[in-house]
């Protein structure tokens, strides 16, 4: 197919492409996601609960941390006591604690996935791209990692610094990057031998340059779904730390230490569980649809 | 007088192949490229002609500092580069730049077309603003016969011919003083091969561009070429104006791939002579002592086994590599 002769108007030509203006990738991507409903309405669901998190331990009539007195066993929801889901065995206000456990998971799932997507790309397409030497000691190291045991690094964590918020970040940051840095490396050496690298860098790109405009675009649709997965992973860790000490503390909370709390009550109390439960899938639903959404966005070909 | 643009002197690319071993492996070198040297002036066209494995795209590489030569020297201007010197290659790197044979896998597929031919100005005017970046990308589309306004199309919604389009501007935006072109038509069809090659002549009669033409059809390069290259096994049989080597090809192996070319008239193409070569081309990991067409050649008697032939100057301008080549 032929498009155009070269003898054709220039100067119109010339108008026309004044009127298209450039677009980035990124532009593009952000238009396919738009057009994808799931990951919209995900977006917008996730949105929901992410402000009601921020704003809504404010708004109730009960804090996470306080117990009403007078109802300490496990409440049904109560509007004019103002317990609209209910509470606790020890009488807290469960909706309180749900939507204040989602700060502290959403937080920590979203802030430590992004410090392991970032140290896991860099780190991978480093390994992958620059090869021989680098890729040795980088790989090398991460396999390392890999073989220490989470449990036995929490607790020298522990022994260092003493019980510490910040350290879980630090946990399980250490923990996701590495399988990012495989997954990513593995699809930059794909990548690598492919001819518009070779182009890139006979027309005068430099390594970092060819990694920022070629490698990490091109890996990022697959590291999007492995990103969604680790949210979900990260959030089921922290609970876990907790449990051993690390996270959060009560009388503060998690989704992971609610649900956990809750499941030791399922008996007699299902809706200690179901409420946390509900409030956790739908987020990690959404995540996945999202990330879904945003691989495909990433991807010109699929239209 | 002002020297070449380009002066290839003795240059080899050998890569170590591993042919065995268990626990330590045994290499063994494959010359890719075995001392070939060339001068290139300014506005010529070089045809590098040769069956495919014969290190026609190596050799390409390797002018470009794509590849590490393993000896010899590539001087540009008169002036040898050094390869560790970074700041110097991306510096020489400006004034050659290369086509690829497969069009779409040369293009990044999540690059709009129009971000993909910026990519060198990008690379080496940083402080041009995008809509003098564009100005000039949209002005190379129209030179290459691409609607300037398909600038936010991605490589996969072109043709293999536009997206050879693409490629091509990619390598003119910066003006280069050589393109090495590497099979730039093979890969397209028939039909769109004609107007790719008018479309580099063009260019090159614009920009005053020298140009490496590396394809296997001798045809392709006859109607681009001033001067034609025949590679074998790494080694170069004979070099020599286009139409003294179409006219009166001297050594064996060209006169081999001449008459591999068929000719339209199916009466005249049975009644051409054949110098028929025998068999496939030899593994390039243990090519043959001495000349290293000898397992194929015609005219192949002792003497082509025990020594290479040297490159001799037949008549002015024409070098052939064969012990034969008076018969
Ligand atoms: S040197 Fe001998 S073997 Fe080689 S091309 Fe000439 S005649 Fe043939």
């Amino acid at each position: 197919m032929m498009a155009v002769n070269l003898s054709s108007p220039h100067g119109a030509a010339l108008e026309a492409a004044g009127e298209v203006a450039g677009r980035s990738l990124w532009q593009d991507a952000w238009r396919r996601l738009r057009a994808n409903r799931a990951a919209v309405v995900s977006l917008i669901i996730l949105a929901i609960i992410a402000v009601a998190s921020i704003v809504g331990p404010y708004l109730l009539p009960w804090t996470y941390d306080e117990i009403d007195w007078d109802h300490i066993e496990a409440l049904p929801p109560d509007f004019a006591l103002g317990h609209y889901f209910g509470t606790d065995s020890l009488g807290r206000d469960l909706l309180a604690r749900t939507l204040f456990g989602g700060r502290i998971s959403l937080t920590v799932g979203i802030l430590a996935t992004f410090v392991a997507l970032f140290i896991g790309v860099a780190v991978g397409a480093i390994a992958g791209f620059v090869g021989g030497k680098v890729d040795q000691v980088l790989m090398r190291f991460v396999d390392l990692m890999y073989s220490v045991p989470l449990t036995f690094f929490v607790i020298i964590l522990m022994v260092l610094f003493g019980r510490n918020f910040i350290l879980m970040f630090l946990a399980i940051g250490a923990v996701e990057w590495l399988t990012m840095a495989r997954i990513v490396r593995g699809q930059t050496l794909a990548l690598r031998g492919k001819e518009f690298i070779e182009a890139a860098r006979a027309s005068g790109g430099s390594t970092t340059a060819i990694i920022l405009r070629h490698i990490v675009p091109n890996v990022l649709g697959v590291v999007m779904v492995y990103v969604t997965l680790t949210i979900p992973q990260v959030i089921l860790l922290e609970s876990f730390l907790s449990f051993l000490g690390l996270g959060v503390q009560e009388p503060m909370t998690s989704w992971g230490m609610l649900i956990n709390d809750g499941a030791a009550e399922l008996e007699i109390n299902p809706r200690t569980l179901i409420i946390p439960a509900v409030f956790m899938t739908v987020t990690l639903f959404c995540f996945n649809f999202l990330g879904d959404g945003l691989r495909d966005a990433l991807d010109p070909k699929d239209r | 007088m002002s020297p070449p643009l380009l002066q290839v002197r003795d240059l080899r690319v050998h890569f170590p192949v591993r042919t065995g071993g268990v626990l330590f492996a045994d290499y063994t070198p494959l010359k890719a490229v075995d001392g070939v040297s060339f001068d290139l002036a300014a506005g010529e066209t070089l045809g590098i002609v040769g069956e495919s494995g014969c290190g026609k795209s190596t050799l390409g590489r390797a002018v470009l500092q794509l590849l590490p030569p393993t000896s010899g020297a590539v001087a540009w201007l008169g002036t040898d580069v050094d390869l560790a010197d970074k700041a110097a290659l991306k510096a020489r790197r400006r004034d050659m730049q290369v086509v690829f044979q497969d069009p779409l896998a040369s293009l990044d597929p999540r690059m709009t077309a129009g971000a993909i031919i910026a990519e060198p100005l990008r690379n080496y005017h940083p402080e041009l603003s995008s809509p003098d970046i564009k100005a000039r990308v949209a002005r190379m589309m129209e030179q290459v016969g691409l609607l300037p306004a398909m600038l936010n199309r991605y490589p996969h919604e072109f043709s293999g011919g536009q997206c050879q389009r693409i490629g091509i501007a990619r390598a003119m935006i910066l003006k280069p003083k050589l393109v090495v072109c590497d099979e730039p038509v093979s890969a397209l069809d028939v039909s769109i091969r004609a107007q790719v090659i008018n479309l580099l002549m063009d260019l090159q009669r614009e920009l005053q561009l020298s140009m490496l033409f590396i394809s296997h059809d001798l045809a392709v390069v006859r109607h681009i070429s001033h001067r034609v290259m025949v590679l074998y096994l790494g080694k170069m049989m004979e070099l020599a104006d286009r139409d003294s080597l179409y006219r009166a090809p001297r050594h064996p192996y060209t006169r081999a791939l001449m008459t591999a070319v068929p000719i339209p008239d199916p009466d005249q193409e049975r009644a051409k002579p054949r110098a028929v070569t025998f068999g496939d081309l030899p593994s390039p990991l243990s090519p043959p002592s001495g000349c290293v067409f000898r397992t194929r050649c015609p005219k192949a008697t002792a003497i082509c086994a025990a020594a290479a032939p040297p490159l001799e100057a037949v008549a002015a301008g024409q070098l052939v590599a064969c012990h034969h080549w008076r018969t």
